[in-house]
């Protein structure tokens, strides 16, 4: 019985984060729309995006390889994988052992490989700058990742996803100066990841400054839909990740009643709404970098993250 | 009884190699000489996998009446060696299998089939090795033959270079093994293995030879500052040559400073780690930047096998830390990670050798910057390379990530250590080695991208045949144990502990016995990794995405030009090239790392030559370590030469003097 209520906990985990994926994008784009005084589209508009690219024809270059046509499904399900694995309203995640955090980050990195090789497949000079541009951004983004997997490693003892989140929320933990530092790390290379202002402008085409839009230029119909549920994901994933090792409270620890389920999925709306209104508010407040001086940027990441690994082998209580 | 199989094979590789010298100029010499190189190395292999999972208690020995007198020649099959010799037979295999196929465009066959048998061998006699003399021997035997492997084609430009700096190399790094075991041996010629384990060396001489060690089974592995022949020779020689050089001679001479460091020195200093682990993290970012910065393809495979060095020293680093302060488990987990990445290293480089040579075979090219849109005339090799590509770019679900991640583990163990300069320094090289890990996925998709993908470059690259079918079944074999290793990586680590055991003490967790074929290094609620389940969700998230879409959406696929943002240029010149796709990377890393230094020649207004940009990277190692010494050696033979033209009257005169001289010399002495 026990195990039928985990499979069902995994299984919904698995619908709800493909559900609310487009749900957190279009919010963002709205609350971002009404800061800048404009109107915005519903909020229920990528749901629409996608189906009307599900029901257009595919274009698809003459020369573009078989590659070319896997990779959209091969990303989705990397991404989805990576997503159905981070805690999001309860931490009794039945396949949580399958890969702990730094698995999940390598997942993601699989992802990107295949994202950047196929742009480079058709041979057009926006698809390479996209993925030169790309695997740039993923040669910082990715060791910042791992020294911020690192601090939290240290503190919880623990590479496991669900067992940090549980460590977040024991009383002991208190505030220190490595998590603050781990946590700055973190929106930075979430940021980063997921192409957004100041790194990258999702909201951009034919433009030299674009990177992640200009990988996928050559996508149309349902490839292109796959890709952007793909991109949607992995903006809840970083969020969730952020909320679940930061702001773990109201997380369902395993065993809990329906009610613990509902306060569970009270609590993260309530948090994933928070985390879309900031990043909106950053997003409007903050002007697009130059692409060479992301590396800065990223490269403060990854000295914040270092840093705070270093505290942690310094002292236990920082 | 086992090791004598293997002696018997590598008594007949031997007969093969002489064999081979007469008939090499026959048509039929390639396939009968890889056919019982293939059947030797296969039998070698068996007897190595016995081994491996025989009794560790009682490991199989020979002597044979051969080597110094009154001592013998000892060989010896322990569990290391039992393990070193799978990986050695199993590229030996791999690699023979691959050059009945490869070999048949060989234009110099005579230069390079004598040599093949006869250069497995001596990797095999070194790691059997069990006296002082018999291992320099075989060290020095399997240094020659690679060097006349890597000199086969002499003619080609550079290659006469490769093979002097590798020569020169390899002599230093047999002349430091030599001082290592002479100090090992002391003054009462304890020559055996067995003896040397017996009589620990002092202090002051374990430090000579830890250093001597480094510098001479360094240099053959390839660790900075001594990498600089590796990235010439090995893709100087023929495909299949470099795929055993690259991907298992380094690996030999990894052997070789494991069994110096962790079985016949004793027990270790904490600060010994100190400076492997610096050694090795600072070889993992230098071997990818290189890397990055290449556009020969062979080149650049070599370049990430200095990467990879780095990494299996960050875990030998480790194993040597935990080991100093008693921490065995933890000693196991780094040692573990370390042979795991040796074995997984050793199968994805030699199948992107494979895939480089068959790339050449096709071509007749090995710089990207004259190929692309490989993928539509050579489909399986691409398909083999791109397995390659993902497991050496540690991404799951393949074998590279799993020993990355097992490297990772062991770096979080690293708190246990009490002394306060490790406890720097292994966060750093935690760092260094996530950050070669990500910089190696950039480079392999720059070396995928350009070479298989876009528009071929050239009309070459636009006429390439895929090739035979031997190559392709040794790159499928290989493909295959990226993905057999890397979603069974529990069946692997069982595997190794008789080796783990016998060096360290202590072994992993039963990994056989942990539920859904998960890997555990210390506990489930630490850390798991399960890349079976990883790999099962994958396929099947996919599938059902497959599906779902393409039961709901428009089936409708037309093909048309490309986009392009509406202006398409068909020129395959307008594509990206490798310089291009590194430029980012050139310049974040590349003006500290390389005095990377970019300029532009501007035609004059009116001229229509069209304008070129130059970038200047510089080898610091290079310039700083290698450049004076061969500045001073140049100066002193030219000063020297001077005596080369004398006349017979002042030779006398010479050798009068230094029979004075040393006459002088005996008398004060005495």
């Amino acid at each position: 019985m026990a195990v039928i209520l985990d499979f069902a906990a995994q299984v919904a985990q698995m619908l709800v984060v493909l559900l609310l994926a487009p749900l957190l994008t279009g919010f963002v784009r709205k609350i971002k729309a009404r800061l800048l005084r404009r109107q915005g589209p519903p909020l229920i508009q990528p749901y629409r995006d996608l189906i009307w690219l599900l029901h257009k024809e595919v274009v698809l270059a003459e020369n573009a390889s078989w590659l070319f046509r896997v990779a959209p499904y091969l990303i989705f399900a990397t991404t989805w994988v990576a997503a159905a694995l981070v805690p999001t309203f309860g931490t009794g995640l039945m396949f949580s052992w399958t890969a702990d955090l730094i698995a999940i980050t390598a997942l993601l990195a699989s992802a990107r490989f295949f994202l950047a090789l196929a742009g480079m497949d058709v041979g057009t000079s926006f698809g390479g700058i996209g993925s030169s541009r790309e695997m740039m951004i993923a040669s910082l983004a990715e060791p910042a990742m791992m020294m911020i997997v690192f601090t939290l490693a240290l503190m919880a003892g623990s590479t496991q996803l669900s067992t940090i989140s549980g460590v977040m929320l024991s009383p002991e933990i208190g505030l220190r100066i490595s998590l603050g530092l781990a946590l700055l790390a973190l929106i930075i290379v979430a940021i980063a990841e997921n192409a957004r202002i100041p790194v990258d402008n999702p909201a951009t085409h034919l433009e030299l400054t674009m990177v992640h839009e200009a990988m996928v230029l050559e996508y149309s119909g349902r490839h292109l839909a796959v890709l952007e549920l793909a991109a949607s994901l992995k903006l809840l994933l970083y969020v969730s990740l952020i909320i679940c090792i930061f702001v773990p409270w109201g997380l369902v620890p395993t065993g809990a009643g329906h009610a613990g389920y509902v306060i569970g999925a009270a609590a993260y709306a309530a948090k994933l709404a928070a985390g879309g209104l900031l990043l909106a508010l950053f997003e409007t407040a903050i002007a697009k970098m130059r692409v060479f001086r992301v590396p800065n940027f990223l490269g403060a990441a990854l000295m914040l993250g270092l840093l705070g690994t270093l505290l942690r082998f310094i002292s236990r209580s920082l | 009884m086992l090791a004598s199989v293997s002696l018997w094979c590598v008594a007949f590789l031997l007969t093969v190699a002489v064999l081979a010298t007469a008939i090499a100029r026959r048509p039929a010499a390639t396939p009968i000489v890889y056919g019982a190189s293939l059947a030797a190395s296969l039998v070698a292999l068996a007897s190595a996998l016995g081994g491996l999972l025989g009794d560790p208690a009682s490991p199989a020995t020979a002597i044979l009446p051969l080597g110094l007198p009154w001592i013998g020649a000892h060989f010896r099959m322990d569990a290391l060696a039992a393990f070193f010799l799978t990986v050695v037979n199993l590229g030996g295999a791999a690699a023979s299998l691959y050059a009945l196929g490869y070999g048949r465009h060989e234009s110099a066959p005579s230069r390079v089939l004598p040599f093949f048998p006869a250069f497995l061998a001596g990797m095999n006699l070194v790691v059997l090795a069990d006296d002082a003399f018999s291992f320099l021997f075989s060290w020095e035997f399997m240094s020659l033959t690679s060097w006349a492997l890597v000199m086969a084609h002499h003619r080609v430009a550079d290659n006469a270079r490769a093979g002097y700096i590798y020569l020169v190399m390899a002599s230093f790094g047999t002349f430091c093994l030599l001082l290592a075991f002479g100090l090992l041996a002391g003054v009462d010629g304890a020559y055996t293995f067995a003896a040397i384990r017996a009589d620990r060396a002092s202090p002051v001489l374990a430090i000579l030879v830890l250093a001597l060690a480094l510098l001479g089974a360094g240099s053959k592995a390839g660790l900075v500052p001594l990498h600089v022949w590796l990235p010439l020779a090995h893709p100087a020689a023929p495909s299949h040559v470099s795929a055993l050089m690259s991907g298992v001679m380094t690996k030999v001479a990894v052997y070789g400073f494991i069994r110096i460091t962790l079985d016949l020195l004793g027990p270790p200093e904490w600060w010994w780690a100190m400076v492997v682990l610096a050694l090795g993290g600072i070889t993992a970012a230098l071997g990818v930047l290189h890397a990055l910065m290449e556009h020969d393809l062979k080149r650049l495979l070599a370049y990430h096998t200095v990467e990879n060095i780095g990494i299996i020293y960050i875990g030998l680093g480790l194993a040597l830390a935990f080991q100093a302060n008693g921490v065995a488990w933890a000693a196991a987990l780094a040692l573990t990670a370390a042979l795991f990445h040796v074995f997984n290293h050793s199968v994805f480089k030699s199948l992107l050798f494979f895939g480089s040579g068959a790339v050449l075979t096709a071509t007749g090219e090995r710089d990207m910057e004259h190929l692309g849109g490989l993928i539509h005339r050579m489909p399986l090799t691409t398909f083999m390379f791109l397995v390659g590509c993902v497991a050496i770019s540690a991404l799951p679900p393949l074998n590279g990530f799993v020993s990355e991640w097992l490297t990772f583990q062991a770096i979080l163990q690293s708190p246990e250590l009490p002394q306060w300069g490790l406890k720097v320094l292994v966060p750093a090289v935690g760092a260094l080695l996530a950050l070669s890990a990500a910089l190696a996925a950039t480079c392999f998709v720059k070396a995928f991208g350009i070479t298989f993908l876009g528009r071929p470059r050239t009309p070459v690259a636009a006429n390439a045949q895929e090739v035979d079918r031997f190559s392709i079944a040794a790159m499928s074999l290989f493909a295959a144990l990226c993905l057999l290793a890397g979603i069974l990586p529990g069946l692997v680590i069982d595997g190794l502990m008789p080796v783990i055991v016998s060096l360290v003490g202590e072994r992993m967790p039963v990994q056989i016995a942990v539920p859904w074929l998960s890997i555990v290094p210390i506990a489930e609620s630490r850390s798991s990794y399960n890349g079976l389940l990883v790999f099962v969700f994958i396929g099947a998230s996919a599938s059902l995405a497959i599906y779902a879409i393409h039961r709901v959406a428009s089936h409708a696929l037309r093909r048309g030009p490309a986009w392009d943002c509406g202006s398409p240029n068909r020129s395959p010149t307008t594509q990206y090239t490798s310089g291009s796709f590194a430029q980012p990377i050139r310049r974040v890393f590349g003006t500290v790392v390389f005095r990377a230094r970019e300029h532009v020649e501007m035609p004059p207004p009116g001229d229509s030559h069209s304008a070129r940009m130059h970038v200047d990277l510089r080898d610091l190692v290079w310039e700083i370590l290698y450049a004076p010494v061969a500045g001073v050696v140049t100066f002193v033979a030219d000063r020297i030469n001077y005596l080369q033209f004398l006349t017979i009257r002042r030779y006398l005169r010479l050798v009068f003097l230094a029979l004075i001289a040393l006459l002088t010399v005996l008398g004060v002495w005495l």
